[in-house]
């Protein structure tokens, strides 16, 4: 079956706090190679059949009224993707 | 690290506003007017930089000036008298005003609104207003011990009131829970006024010895200027990004106002930090960044101190290095902090920084110039008397005339049939969204983290124990009516301090202090500037009477959707100290066989009543208020709490002795038989006044039947009345008035408990 994914990410200017506790961790495990982390989310749309362009257009619509805070957050991407993950 | 990234901007230089003195900056889109703009130019003397621009008009908006409220809140200080001011340490003006309790010990405490950022962002606005608050109690050099909330909310059925419900009760919730702060009280009151304008008022309450006292001021020229805590980031900019001019980077993240989102774990250690450093003594001045971030810290310690600093503004740490020198000023990015630090205590202040893991940066230091200088890479973007940015702002004499409308409203009292099914009546009260339970949102709150807490929603008021030794403590109780005050704003805001003040004694505490937060529509409506001014003068004058001082607060104007403003509601706050809180009094009936007693007087006043409310009627006047009768009542309350006459006690107010009988049944789920009969004999009323009247100046009380003779006595010499009207009955578990209904508890509680979870749940 089809899987519409949705990444949301909090908008540049706003504080990520997860993100900078996340960026405060990795030296603690010795990793140092990273000057910042940011920290969204993914969602994953299942659809039982073909994904037409209303559907995608349904999982536009969700993607910002209900999957995301459009006043601290972005919709990055809305895609379909195959059963194999592509 | 940045300095790459920033080379993109055009610099307003002094010396470049100076030079092109016909360059138009856009003033008006920042929220100046015109007769303020001018001034500005007359004081600098030529046209401000951008980000000079960036700084009046961020410091002279009503938020931050109180240009429209400051000629009436003088009063405030014109009215205390010296004995008000005897147990007061630190006054209005400063972040938060502190009280002495006695043993060494000083609490500060103060509340705040943070309406406008929760409508738009309900879980942040309502989080970073906890944060906020916070920080002001942190920065007078105290260890904040518990919060508040007054919220207020429109219709309980309207669609938008459960978006922000939710995300306002778990954004207090979010923020205040993870800084491990008791949540210990406040209201929740829904009203079709504040569909538009929620009402998100934040009360923090904080514990210091008297020498730990800290002020924000910057002395001693050559004290070095720290800026610690959170990086600063693009939060909370509103106008600042219309100063387009200053960027030339078309690649910059969207402009929009962005809301602050705040991190409550980088405040908690932020709190450790900052107590650190108070107790090593090595902070000369500190001062919170909240409205107006950089702008105001600067510009408050500056002209606090001895008139002077200079700051590098590139020291500043970014969390987005794209951000222009105007940006930068007007951030509210949260969980900062501003400190002076002498040379000499530089390495040590460095050690406890390291020690917490919080970033610093020094930006400067205190100058004995008079002048704010502030430099871009080293070239002068402000330089002005920073008392002309802080504290000689505009101040408006705004006109304002009573509103014609309410002769009218006035006039019309409440004159519905009055129902005689009573039970209903009470079943019907206790369910309403104003009068039931609240414990849908208090139960999403921790309310006896640090086991200091030794009552809190449902009773009267929030008490915490200061002193773990000897049980020193303060009780906390906040209040507003505004539909009082919407009635007749003087009397609604002496109301409101009565009530509060009637709270904390039933709690057993004296009060003491008071701080206020004065929540109205636009001051550029005549009708609703002198609703405030009423308000103001209301509450000076009942201070006065009352001899309890105005600490500090703060003033939130402009709540009003489409040119209908909201009640006028001043949200009355008053502390009041316990030698012991162990002798607490608890809200509720316990004992079987103890004494209900009524204190005070019933008359018919049902205008502006949450009965009238119910039957969608507001007009006519708020109940009569006796100051005198208030102060007796209190030290009564106070007395039967010292010498253990009564065992439990709850003050009268919105639902009348419906609700307060309810409430004291729901409390530990014991009943009792009342008689009304004699109640309405004495005070020529029929039971359904006795019931639901909100007169003033009454509580109900519980004496052990080994107390009443010393009890009576003690009201007789007081000259204050006081009736027996029943007795508690641990074996029905029900309410029972005798000759109008037999309620039973749970039948009670169901209705009251139910409400709440069905809207929300």
């Amino acid at each position: 079956m089809p899987r519409i994914v949705v990444d949301v990410m909090p908008k540049p200017e706003i504080l990520d706090p997860q993100g900078k506790a996340i960026a405060g961790a990795l030296p603690r495990i010795g990793l140092t190679g990273f000057a910042g982390v940011r920290q969204g989310k993914r969602f994953e749309l299942t659809v039982d059949g073909e994904v037409t362009g209303e559907i995608l257009e349904q999982a536009r619509h969700a993607a910002t009224t209900l999957l995301s805070n459009p006043v601290i957050e972005d919709v990055t991407r809305v895609e379909v993707i195959e059963e194999d993950g592509q | 690290m940045t300095a790459e990234t920033t080379r993109t901007f055009n610099i307003d230089t002094v010396a470049n506003a100076e030079a092109t003195p016909g360059h138009a900056l856009p003033w008006a889109e920042l929220g100046l007017k015109d007769n303020e703009y001018q001034r500005v130019e007359e004081i600098l003397g030529r046209r401000p930089t951008g980000a000079e621009l960036a700084m009046y008009s961020v410091m002279w908006s009503e938020h931050c000036s109180y240009k429209s409220s400051k000629v009436h809140l003088r009063q405030f200080g014109e009215k205390v008298t010296d004995a008000m001011k005897e147990h007061l340490l630190v006054g209005i003006g400063e972040n938060a005003g502190v009280v002495d309790i006695g043993d060494g010990w000083a609490v500060t405490f103060k509340v705040e609104s943070h309406n406008h950022p929760s409508f738009v962002e309900p879980y942040q606005g309502a989080a970073t207003g906890v944060g906020g608050i916070v920080r002001d109690i942190i920065s007078m050099g105290a260890r904040p011990v518990a919060v508040m909330d007054p919220l207020r909310f429109g219709a309980i059925d309207h669609p938008d009131t459960a978006r922000l419900v939710h995300g306002i009760v778990a954004g207090i919730g979010g923020y205040g829970n993870s800084l491990g702060l008791p949540n210990i009280g406040g209201e929740v009151v829904f009203d079709s006024v504040y569909q538009g304008n929620p009402l998100v008022n934040a009360l923090a309450v904080g514990v210091l010895r008297h020498e730990d006292i800290r002020l924000a001021n910057a002395s001693g020229a050559g004290n070095r200027v720290v800026l610690f805590g959170a990086r600063t980031g693009g939060d909370g900019i509103g106008g600042a990004s219309v100063l387009a001019s200053e960027s030339f980077d078309s690649s910059k993240p969207s402009k929009r106002p962005a809301v602050q989102v705040g991190d409550p774990f980088a405040e908690k250690v932020l709190i450790e930090c900052c107590l650190e450093l108070f107790k090593a003594s090595v902070v000369e001045g500190i001062q919170d960044l909240g409205a107006a971030g950089i702008s105001c810290a600067t510009s408050e310690l500056a002209s606090n101190g001895d008139g002077g600093m200079h700051v590098e503004l590139t020291n500043v740490l970014l969390r987005d290095p794209s951000l222009t020198p105007g940006e930068i000023l007007m951030s509210e990015s949260q969980e900062r902090m501003m400190a002076v630090v002498t040379p000499g205590n530089v390495a040590d202040f460095e050690a406890i920084m390291d020690k917490w893991a919080v970033e610093y940066s020094w930006l400067g230091e205190v100058t004995d110039t008079g002048r704010l200088v502030i430099e871009w890479d080293g070239e002068k973007i402000v330089d002005v008397d920073p008392r002309t940015v802080a504290h000689e702002g505009p101040v408006y004499e705004r006109p304002y005339h009573r509103p014609e409308w309410l002769d009218r409203v006035q006039a019309d009292g409440f004159a519905a049939d009055r129902p005689t099914d009573l039970r209903a009546a009470v079943l019907e009260l206790m369910a309403s969204p104003n009068m039931c339970s609240k414990d849908w949102v208090t139960d999403q709150y921790d309310r006896y983290v640090q086991g200091n807490t030794a009552l809190a929603m449902p009773d009267d008021a929030g008490v915490v124990r200061v002193d773990e030794e000897t049980g020193l403590g303060v009780a906390i109780s906040t209040d507003a009516n505004g539909r009082y005050s919407y009635l007749n704003p003087y009397e609604g805001a002496r109301l409101a301090l009565a009530e509060a003040y009637r709270n904390v004694a039933t709690s057993g505490a004296e009060p003491l202090a008071v701080t206020d937060c004065l929540n109205f529509g636009s001051p550029e409506d005549p009708e609703v500037m002198w609703q405030f001014a009423e308000t103001v003068r209301g509450l000076a004058d009942a201070c006065q009477e009352l001899g309890v001082p105005v600490t500090g607060g703060n003033v939130s104007l402009y709540n009003q959707t489409g040119g209908i403003a909201i009640h006028p509601t001043p949200v009355v706050g008053v502390l009041g100290v316990f030698d012991d809180v162990a002798r607490r009094t608890p809200s509720g009936w316990r004992e079987d066989g103890q004494a209900v007693y009524l204190l005070g007087t019933t008359a018919d006043e049902l205008d502006g009543s949450e009965w009238a409310n119910l039957r969608g009627h507001l007009g006519g006047q708020p109940p009569a208020l006796d100051l005198a009768a208030e102060k007796t009542l209190a030290a009564i309350l106070v007395n039967c709490s010292r010498d253990g006459m009564i065992d439990g006690a709850h003050d009268l107010s919105e639902g009348g002795l419906a609700a307060g009988l309810s409430e004291m049944a729901l409390r530990f789920g014991v009943g009792a038989r009342i008689g009304l009969d004699e109640l309405c004999e004495r005070d020529g009323i029929d039971a359904f006044t006795a019931l639901f009247s909100e007169s003033q100046a009454r509580a109900v009380v519980a004496v052990p039947r080994s107390e009443e003779v010393r009890f009576n006595d003690m009201c007789t010499a007081r000259n204050f009345p006081t009736i027996r009207i029943g007795v508690v009955d641990t074996e029905n578990r029900a309410l029972d008035v005798q000759g109008y209904f037999n309620l039973p508890i749970d039948q009670l509680r169901e209705a009251h408990e139910g409400t709440l979870p069905k809207h929300f749940g």
